[in-house]
Formats: C-alpha cells, sequence, structure tokens
C-alpha cells in the first residue's frame, strides 16, 4: 500500500514524489491512478516531495506526459531516475 | 454519503439565500475610503471594503468597476449597504444598481458635506442598517441555493494530484442538486485551452471559452518582457515541484470533474442560464478572482492550496483545502479541510470529496473559516488598463 511516487496517466513519462523525499539509488514503489496499477523505478537524484522523476530515459526535444498531455519539452537530456524539473525541462508556450 | 438537502442561510429581497450576514459600507472610489473605514469603524457589525479605484476610468474598464461594486452588494451574504462615494452621480449608479435586490441601501457623495459630515450622516444609517440585520435568523434553504466559486493558488504538483480532484469530485455530487459552480482563472488554463473548451456543454460555450483566452493570451503575449518565469508558475509553484505553465495548467482544470460548462461569464458578470458549471474570465491572482466571482454573486468559495496561499475574502467565505502534508503540518490555522491522506493512500477521493462537502457545509451555516477568524478580507478590484 505504501507509495513513494504517484503517476497520473499511463501514457505518463514521469512520476511525482509523494513522500518528504526520496534518496539516490531508493528502490521506489509507484502508483498509476488511471488504471490502479503498479510499477517500481530506481531513483539516481534525491528528489524532494511533489517534485517529478522521469520514469524513461529522455532526450532533448522529447515532450513530457503528465496527466496524459503534453506538459512540456526537454531542453537537457534526462536519465531514467532523474529529477525532472526547470533545469531540464521548459514551456512550450510564451 | 447521504448528502444534505439543504444549510441554514439568511433569505434575501430577491429569493437569493446568504451564507453570511453582513452590513457592508462601500466606498465608490479610493479617496472615499477614509469615510468608509471611519463608518465602520463607529459602527459595530459594519465592513468597510476599501479599495485603489473608481476615478477616471471609462469604457469596459468603467463598465467593470461597476459590475463589480454594484455585484459585491447584491451579493446574498450582503445584508445591507451603505455606498460612500466623492461624487452624487456615480454613488447614485451603485445605490441604484443594488437597490434591485431590494435590500436596504442608502448613497451618501462627499462633495459640499466633507468627510466629518458625511461620516456623521452614514454612520446614522449604518447603525440602523445593523441593528436591523443582527435580526435576521438562519433559516433552513435548499442546497440549490448555494453559489460555489473555485479558484486553487500558490499551487504544486499535490493540487493536481489531489486537493484540485477533490473539489472536482465535489462538483460531481453537487451539481445534480441544482447548485451554481463557478471556475475561472483564464491565463492559468494555458497549456489545457483546448481540453478546456472542448468542456463546453454547446458549440457556443466552447467558440467563447476560446475566444476569451486567445484575447487573454495575446494581451499577455504584447506585455511580456521574457517568457513570465517567475510569474507563471510562480516562486512557490516552482518550489512545490510545478515546472511549465502546461503542468500548473492540467492541474488546475482538475477542479471541474467531469463537468461540463453552459456558459463563459465577463468578470464579475452574474450567471442567468440556470444552475450548473460557469467558467469566468478571471486573472489567476487570488484576491483578485475570488473578488469578481463574489461579485458574480457566489456566495461560498472553495480554495485548494498546495504550498499555502493565505487568501480571504470580506463577504465570501473562503474554504481552504490541501492535499500537501508539509502545508498541513506547518501552516494549520490556515487548513479548513486536510485531505493529504490521498496521498499515502489512506483516503480515496471520493472519501475526500464527502469531507468537503462536510466542510462546506458546516461553514454555510455560519462556521468560520480559517481566513475569516484571522481577519482575511482582501478585497481586489480588476482594472482592466490606465485611467482617462
Amino acid at each position: 500500500m505504501a507509495t513513494d511516487i504517484i503517476i497520473h496517466d499511463k501514457k505518463d513519462n514521469v512520476g511525482v514524489v509523494v513522500i518528504e523525499k526520496i534518496t539516490p539509488k531508493q528502490d521506489c514503489k509507484c502508483w498509476i491512478m488511471e488504471n490502479d496499477s503498479s510499477a517500481s523505478i530506481q531513483s539516481i537524484d534525491e528528489i524532494p516531495l511533489g517534485h517529478k522523476i522521469a520514469m524513461v530515459d529522455l532526450k532533448e526535444g522529447d515532450t513530457i506526459l503528465k496527466y496524459g498531455h503534453d506538459i512540456g519539452k526537454v531542453v537537457k537530456a534526462i536519465k531514467k531516475g532523474e529529477h525532472v524539473h526547470i533545469h531540464n525541462v521548459k514551456t512550450k508556450k510564451w | 454519503m447521504e448528502i444534505s438537502k439543504s444549510f441554514l442561510g439568511y433569505k434575501r429581497e430577491n429569493g437569493r439565500a446568504g451564507t453570511r450576514n453582513h452590513v457592508i459600507i462601500l466606498p465608490v472610489d479610493d479617496i472615499s475610503n477614509a469615510c468608509a473605514e471611519a463608518v465602520a469603524n463607529n459602527i459595530k457589525g459594519t465592513i468597510a471594503l476599501p479599495h485603489s479605484y473608481g476615478r477616471l476610468q471609462f469604457g469596459a474598464d468603467l463598465d467593470l468597476h461597476f459590475r463589480t461594486m454594484i455585484g459585491t452588494g447584491s451579493n446574498p451574504n450582503v445584508a445591507a449597504v451603505i455606498v460612500i462615494g466623492i461624487e452624487p452621480k456615480w454613488t447614485k449608479k451603485i445605490v441604484d444598481g443594488i437597490a434591485k435586490t431590494g435590500k436596504p441601501v442608502e448613497g451618501f457623495h462627499i462633495e459640499r458635506t466633507g468627510d466629518i459630515g458625511t461620516v456623521m450622516k452614514a454612520s446614522k444609517k449604518a447603525q440602523e442598517f445593523s441593528q436591523w440585520a443582527s435580526e435576521k435568523q438562519r433559516e433552513e434553504c435548499p442546497m440549490s441555493d448555494l453559489w460555489i466559486s473555485v479558484k486553487c493558488g500558490e499551487s504544486d504538483t499535490t493540487s493536481g494530484l489531489a486537493s484540485n480532484p477533490t473539489v472536482g469530485n465535489l462538483m460531481e455530487k453537487l451539481e445534480p442538486l441544482g447548485v451554481h459552480l463557478c471556475f475561472g482563472e483564464t491565463s492559468e488554463l494555458t497549456g489545457a485551452e483546448n481540453v478546456c473548451a472542448a468542456r463546453g456543454a454547446t458549440k457556443e460555450a466552447s467558440e467563447k471559452f476560446m475566444k476569451t483566452w486567445n484575447d487573454y493570451n495575446d494581451f499577455i503575449l504584447k506585455e511580456a518582457t521574457n517568457d513570465l518565469s517567475e510569474s507563471q508558475p510562480t516562486a512557490g509553484n516552482i518550489a512545490g515541484g510545478l515546472t511549465t505553465i502546461e503542468e500548473k495548467a492540467f492541474g488546475n482544470f482538475q477542479k471541474i470533474g467531469n463537468l461540463k460548462f453552459i456558459d463563459v461569464l465577463e468578470p464579475a458578470e452574474e450567471p442567468a442560464k440556470g444552475p450548473g458549471l460557469y467558467f469566468m474570465d478571471t486573472s489567476s491572482a487570488a484576491a483578485e478572482c475570488i473578488t469578481l466571482q463574489a461579485a458574480g454573486g457566489f456566495n461560498i468559495h472553495l480554495f485548494p492550496t498546495g504550498q499555502g496561499n493565505i487568501v480571504g475574502n470580506p463577504i465570501e467565505p473562503v474554504v481552504k483545502l490541501t492535499a500537501n502534508p508539509l502545508t498541513a503540518k506547518s501552516m494549520s490555522e490556515h487548513v479548513d479541510c486536510d485531505v493529504s491522506k490521498i496521498l499515502s493512500r489512506e483516503m480515496n477521493l471520493s472519501e475526500a470529496g464527502d469531507k468537503l462537502i462536510e466542510t462546506t457545509l458546516r461553514v454555510a451555516n455560519g462556521r468560520l473559516t480559517c481566513a475569516e477568524a484571522l481577519g482575511h478580507k482582501e478585497f481586489v478590484m480588476t482594472k482592466l488598463y490606465r485611467s482617462a
């Protein structure tokens, strides 16, 4: 039942940390809300509550999917398990 | 959960019902604030609503000023109104607008009398209104007398995961009971604008939404000096894990659950197409948005927050909920409804929705919100452009 990461939609390539923080090389339990299924991932970075983790390797120009929708573009390659935030993802708007 | 069919409200002359029973002292313009505040200081049971505008405005901006003033006075949470302005004409226009509700309202202008004489005359009338309103009793009102507005603030990813969907769950459960519902925040739907437009109940509603969003986006693109970093998302949003406006928008959008909106309202416009969900064109700044929704006639507000926005409103009670366990713990005096157990999966969304309905009803029945108890009464008028 304990969940470290929640993923909105099965199409998403990022998940959200829902415990105070995850530490490097932590084996994390993930819950996918849309279809009530489970997954697991090992972290690379320390990631605080509410911040995102990459569920797959992402290269520059890739689209980040959350809620099953486009929420921005990758501007610096991201490895599976790394922290996804403003240092490697930017808006496609504005 | 069996949802209550009624709440205890104040029945008004025009058939609406209030969750509060305020007597307000409403200044028409910035220079009348001192008088309004003096009257509210003199007469207990009244509240002044000072603001920064009301002089030399014109066109659509002036229309919005009057709509906000008249709408605020007309809100069913207000029992009676004293209007104070510098000049007689605009003062009378606002008095006449509010008088259509049938509630007691009287206007005073300061020119040719001065502050002291105006304060004396207005205080006498305010005392009469305050004592009259104090005898009003709460009565049983159907749930359809609830007009619920929503807006989220200091959002983070827990907002999109849990607290905003909790509001959406409440909407899905209360819409069949005939309540009016309202969401806004035009700029904060950027990235989700097409998905939102598709939720229009009619082709007209969808098209009206897209036009509204396009107008706002054109304005932002025209005025922006960079990529709006530090404005959208805010520094607080980013600290909470939100990375882009698109991510924030899809989180924001969770507040309407699976509902469709039946119409798009101008800022501060009262809905006219019956019960159901409305979109109002508003700023995404919390106090501005709630002030416009209150002026549109909404009588209770639900405000999900992630990092801990503390906003309140002088006439519309603001119920705060959060799913962020750190916020629930470190800012507990601001949180009316804690749904953080959704994240630890000790509570499901439907249970959270039920908990929020229960909290909303307690507040509708008279329980003070955290923001009311802490004295938050942010009344912030929206100004569209420079004055003449």
